[in-house]
């Protein structure tokens, strides 16, 4: 959206009320309709792909059932046969950022994952279950997990605060990992997006150049569906990382 | 089946495993050594991953120190304290990206 020759890269990510007046009064904003339908759709995967219940699966039901295996592999690999208690947490998670990364990339649709809010309020929630359940697996002992061992003793009040430093830090690093990749995709395709109006409405030499922008748009595009994939993956593999480490502790 | 029967022939196994690898249905095994779980990151990958790493560290620790320093009004003192334990919790989340698998299992 190229306003009066300038390029507003930021402006797609403000939020607005969505469903008319009744949205307006609860302050219901489009990155709010679209978790939601990242939700259903979820939900309409699993309940409409596995309706069939056939020996031999269909297209969607064969999609639900990887979904689903995908996910519990990644739990049970990563966390240890402990994992199978984690993975309906995981499963949701991966496949709310999944959604919501993938609804992103279509046109006139929010990506709700490119606001911070909404990526830290996930972390918090990550980091603040890895702790619960770390704090009722091993009770005081949980505590160790900031004493490395085999250190002089000297040493310690220097190495746990660098220890509880490092932890904390998991906040910032997972939330500001899928903030930003999924920000800054959306930020060059209405870069180029714009190049490709302004140059092609400069005049007959600019064509060039204009196609050359647009070129760029569509690698873009293909770029961005993998980068939605990936960053859900990462999230979700860095989520059973977490849950290994408050389960073992080390 | 033309063929003779040779001494031993390969059991079916082996035979679905290599038709599958001959219509490149198997991924080839991930090359081991990869730690941190997220295997074949292209370098621009790795380097916002580490970039992020250590700025999260600094970032949380500037925080904790400038909240501190608030609290028990000792402007400057804690968070320049914080700022060298931030950065050197970046280079321990950094270590801990790239550590090798058998050193960290020995020194836990």
């Amino acid at each position: 959206m190229a306003a009066g020759g300038s390029i507003d890269a930021l402006g797609q990510f403000k939020l607005e009320t969505a469903l008319g007046p009744i949205g307006a009064s609860v302050n219901f904003t489009q990155a709010n309709l679209m978790m939601v339908v990242a939700g259903l759709l979820t939900f309409g995967l699993l309940w409409v792909g596995m309706r069939p219940r056939a020996m031999v699966p269909g297209r969607l039901q064969s999609a639900a059932e990887m979904c689903y295996e995908t996910v519990q592999t990644m739990c049970i690999e990563t966390i240890g046969p402990e994992g199978r208690a984690f993975f309906p947490f995981v499963f949701t998670l991966f496949f709310f950022i999944l959604f919501g990364n993938l609804l992103g990339v279509f046109p006139y649709f929010f990506t709700f994952t490119s606001h911070i809010a909404v990526t830290l309020a996930l972390t918090v929630f990550v980091v603040g279950l890895v702790t619960v359940v770390a704090i009722r697996l091993h009770g005081w002992h949980f505590f160790s997990y900031f004493v490395p061992q085999g250190v002089p003793v000297v040493l310690l009040p220097l190495l746990v605060p660098i220890e509880i430093l490092s932890y904390v830090s998991r906040l910032i690093s997972l939330s500001v990992r899928l903030f930003a990749n999924m920000m800054a995709g959306h930020v060059m395709l209405e870069v180029f997006g714009a190049f490709v109006v302004m140059l092609g409405g400069a005049g007959i030499i600019f064509l060039l150049p204009a196609g050359f922008s647009l070129a760029v748009n569509v690698a873009l595009i293909g770029f961005e569906f993998l980068v939605a994939v990936l960053q859900a993956y990462v999230f979700a593999v860095l989520t059973c990382i977490y849950l290994h480490d408050a389960v073992h502790l080390h | 089946m033309s063929e003779e029967p040779s001494e031993r022939e390969p059991s079916f196994e082996e035979r679905l495993k290599s038709a599958r690898s001959r219509q490149g249905l198997d991924a080839p095994p991930p090359p081991p050594g990869n730690s941190g779980g997220i295997g074949g990151m292209s370098p621009w990958g790795v380097g916002l991953r580490v970039g992020i790493e250590m700025v999260s560290a600094l970032v949380v620790a500037v925080a904790i120190g400038y909240g501190l320093d608030w609290l028990f009004g000792t402007k400057p003192i804690l968070m320049a304290v914080f700022v060298l334990l931030g950065g050197a919790a970046g280079v321990l989340n950094v270590w801990r990206i790239f550590a090798p698998k058998q050193t960290s299992d020995r020194g836990r």
